[in-house]
């Protein structure tokens, strides 16, 4: 606080006291400037990738719109998405079109329209608009006509249990789904893996020109044995899928046309002009626990990000794991051990310069030294030249990450050990202990704070990373998770498979936005995507900070 | 044995790293040595500054010698050097000998460590590990070692009570040492380095930073010790020097000024620089 008093004014000396002039306040001003700059500039972005992110769940009502399109009145129907001026006419003429998201992607060809405002003549929300969610093809939108359940009688839309019906059939359906899935993701699974093991296995006898052909013949057999098994096994998953075949919910379109949709497909139904707050909410939910947890589907743009999620809390935590110690060991050392002087000040300078290098540098590096050098000596030594650890993993990205974010760790564990009182070192070794001893005892559990400092902000710049993955094991879809209950040929722990490739919510959100097919449709997954990625970040960090805290309250150096 | 002068070797024989006399039990107790700590054209540079110019003094066991002056006069590094806490600093060098109990510090046999459960020291800030009171007592033996819970409850309650702190602590020994006061955490210090049971105890200024109730009893507590241990306290606390010391050695500007029992350096100071700095004139 600046004393507030008057200054002394000399020319007018007699004059009531003006408000006292306070020096510094300026600066204050402009401080406080530069903090609400900042802050803003924060809850902007969150903002802004909330409203966009998060919109793509919550159900907007459905319009129906009757426009003249070359003369002919035509109906056109779906959630209304913007409104902007036309680009492009004439100087002084306003004009305005709107965006609609018709869906139908199947029957239309493309999920959005464009309309000239001029050329509406009428809307109004129909009551029954119904929005289907399916696993291909995107969301259907039209007004319910029948259900035709497989082997019984077909129920009109006006038939009062109409919506229970139709609730059943979905529930049902998501059941055949989930009991085809638990085949082929449960004994196929294990079938083919098995297969591909033996597979792999068979081929390496042979190019060593193993001599003992009853062996061979052997894992031929049960290769063979297999194979039979997992064409069965696809049979049952067959036969179980065509229970639901069949089962149909008929729809008109807009347009007028009439629609069958296959249950099988179905994910969720939503009447969005009949919700009230409470049903919005509660359909808001179930679309974002499903954006969550599914699988991705159609090329991403229906994405699920739970494998992205999944792959990128995997990598950064063995980032951590690797990081961590190698950090604090290094940074003991520095500044521990070492003696200080020129050379350990060049080196300190050029860990801190490391920090800056460009993250791609690493990737490439990580590229070159990790996958292809011992990444390739590791297959020919290990797996007889099989593509194992010789192409881009979770383990090499894990690695390259942690690489890029040392320096971070070294900084400040360098730092907080700088920061332990000299008391605390001295009473220890003036107690006879070792210099080890005492870095052991006193100095990093009085460090470990700050360590976790560092770790925090390793894990924020490893996690946010998409450049380097893209060359050392991210890919837009991943066969299976880095974790599964599996033991497959590479694994470092069994069920971590650590040779593998992964997803990556950031590469996910890169995929999403310049990859996709259909950019229109995507662009609020990746708003969504980013949500998610900084909701993940922020989840590491808070979980750091809260261990951190507790640490800090138990190993609080002494201070009198 | 007799005088400071009579001891010829400055640094250990560098191959053997022999001392002439390893003390034995036997004439430990009864006749006190009174040049226990033995320090011989003693200089010592940091870099290139010279702090500490040819002391010779004889330190007697089982007594309390005080070391007073005015700040910068060279009397914390001289005491820093007797457990080699020194060592920690860059660029530092030393010529002359310092022994301690007939076997120099400088030994390139001896290990620091060991040299420092030789020598317990209690610093000016009182400095408790954040760990648990009893912890704290038993630190030295743990680092040096020692796992048998009998032997380390008992060397912990020894050393409380010769802190004079059992007392205060005993239902609470497991609690932080950080919740203590500003006394009982200096004591509890005290009772750190006598865990180990040094046969030294150097005290740097430990009563600077606490009120006058707790000084008395940190005093109180030295009187005590010195049954036990030769003490050698750094003061600026001229009644501390007064009260609790037997001999006193004055320090100026890095040179030993003069050395006496307290009792005539106090009532019958021979030098006009230790009459003015004991009298307040400067310093």
């Amino acid at each position: 606080m600046t004393a507030t008093t008057t200054q002394p004014d000399a020319a007018a000396p007699a004059r009531a006291p003006v408000r006292p002039r306070i020096k510094g306040e300026g600066l204050v001003w402009l401080t406080a400037m530069g903090l609400t700059i900042a802050l803003g500039m924060v809850v902007l972005l969150l903002g802004v990738v909330a409203s966009y992110g998060l919109g793509v769940f919550w159900p907007k009502h459905i319009s129906e719109f009757t426009i003249v399109d070359g003369g002919k009145s035509v109906t056109v129907g779906g959630e209304l998405v913007s409104r902007k001026a036309k680009a492009g006419n004439a100087a002084g003429v306003t004009s305005e079109e709107i965006q609609i998201y018709t869906g139908n992607k199947d029957a239309y060809g493309l999920p959005f329209r464009y309309v000239d405002v001029s050329a509406v003549t009428s809307s109004r929300e129909p009551d029954d608009a119904l929005v289907i969610e399916r696993t291909t093809g995107g969301n259907a939108i039209g007004l319910p006509v029948a259900l035709r359940p497989k082997g019984e009688a077909p129920v009109p839309a006006s038939d009062p249990g109409f919506h229970a019906r139709l609730d059943q059939l979905i529930v049902a359906a998501a059941a055949n789904r989930a009991a085809v899935l638990a085949i082929k993701n449960g004994p196929l699974a294990v079938n083919s893996q098995r297969l591909s093991d033996l597979d792999t296995r068979l081929r390496s006898l042979q190019k060593r020109g193993e001599p003992d052909q009853a062996k061979l013949a052997s894992i031929a057999a049960e290769i063979t044995r297999l194979r039979s098994e997992s064409t069965e096994l696809n049979a049952q998953a067959q036969a179980k899928a065509a229970t639901m075949l069949g089962s149909q919910l008929v729809i008109r379109l807009f347009t007028g046309e009439e629609k069958r949709i296959q249950f099988k497909d179905v994910l969720g139904a939503t009447w969005p002009n009949q919700l009230g707050l409470a049903g919005r909410c509660g359909v808001f939910a179930t679309r974002m626990a499903r954006f969550v947890w599914d699988n991705p589907r159609e090329a991403n743009t229906e994405g699920v990000i739970f494998p992205a999620i999944f792959g990128t809390l995997v990598m950064t935590v063995m980032m951590s794991i690797v990081v961590t110690p190698f950090g604090v060991v290094a940074a003991i050392y520095l500044r521990e051990y070492a003696r200080q002087g020129l050379m350990v000040r060049t080196v300190r300078i050029a860990v801190n310069n490391l920090a800056g290098v460009p993250s791609i540098v690493f990737g490439v590096f990580g590229l070159g030294f990790f996958v292809y050098i011992v990444g390739g000596s590791v297959d020919r030594l290990f797996y007889d030249g099989n593509l194992t650890y010789g192409t881009g993993g979770i383990l090499w990205a894990a690695l390259t990450l942690a690489l890029m974010t040392v320096p971070v760790v070294i900084v400040a564990t360098e730092e907080a050990i700088a920061a332990v009182p000299r008391g605390a070192k001295e009473g220890s070794l003036a107690c006879g202990a070792s210099k080890w001893q005492t870095i052991q005892r006193v100095v990093l559990p009085a460090s470990v704070p700050g360590i976790l400092t560092g770790l925090i902000l390793a894990m924020a710049r490893g996690a946010g990373e998409v450049a380097p993955l893209m060359m050392v094991g991210v890919v837009k879809l991943a066969p299976s998770l880095p974790i599964d209950a599996s033991w497959k040929v590479g694994d470092l722990i069994p069920g971590l498979h650590t040779d593998q490739k992964f997803m990556h919510l950031g590469f996910y959100i890169y995929d999403l936005g310049f990859q996709s097919p259909d950019s229109e449709a995507a662009k609020p997954m990746v708003f969504a995507t980013t949500l998610f990625l900084i909701a993940l970040v922020v989840a590491l960090n808070l979980g750091a900070i809260l261990l951190r805290d507790k640490l800090r309250r138990r190993l609080a150096t002494a201070t009198f | 044995m007799t005088t400071l002068m009579n001891n010829p070797i400055q640094t250990p024989h560098p191959t053997t790293g022999v001392q002439p006399a390893q003390p034995t039990p036997a004439d430990a107790p009864g006749a006190p040595n009174p040049a226990y700590i033995n320090i011989t054209d003693y200089d010592f540079y940091y870099g290139s500054h010279q702090v500490l110019f040819g002391i010779t003094m004889a330190i007697p066991e089982r007594q309390v010698t005080a070391f007073i002056g005015p700040s910068g006069c060279g009397k914390s590094t001289l005491l820093r050097n007797f457990n080699r806490m020194n060592d920690l600093v860059d660029g530092i060098r030393h010529a002359g000998d310092i022994t301690i109990n007939k076997r120099t510090i400088y030994d390139p046999h001896l290990e620091v460590t060991s040299l420092r459960k030789r020598i317990g020291m209690v610093f000016q800030k009182s400095n408790p590990f954040p760990k648990s009171i009893y912890e704290n007592v038993v630190y030295g033996l743990r680092v040096a070692g020692v796992t048998d819970k009998r032997v380390l409850d008992e060397a912990c309650e020894t050393a409380l009570r010769s802190a004079a702190l059992w007392d205060e602590v005993k239902d609470r020994l497991g609690k932080s040492a950080l919740g203590l006061s500003g006394g009982q955490m200096q004591r509890l210090c005290i009772a750190r380095a006598t865990a180990v049971r040094p046969e030294v105890l150097l005290m740097d200024e430990p009563c600077s930073a606490l009120d006058p109730l707790a000084t008395v009893k940190i005093e109180e507590l030295i009187l005590d010790l010195k049954k036990q241990y030769t003490v050698v306290i750094v003061t600026h606390n001229m009644q501390q020097a007064g009260r609790c010391s037997d001999r006193t050695a004055f320090f100026y500007l890095g040179k030993l000024i003069e050395y006496d029992t307290t009792v005539s350096i106090f009532t019958n100071p021979k030098q006009k620089q230790t009459e003015d700095y004991i009298t307040g004139r400067f310093g």
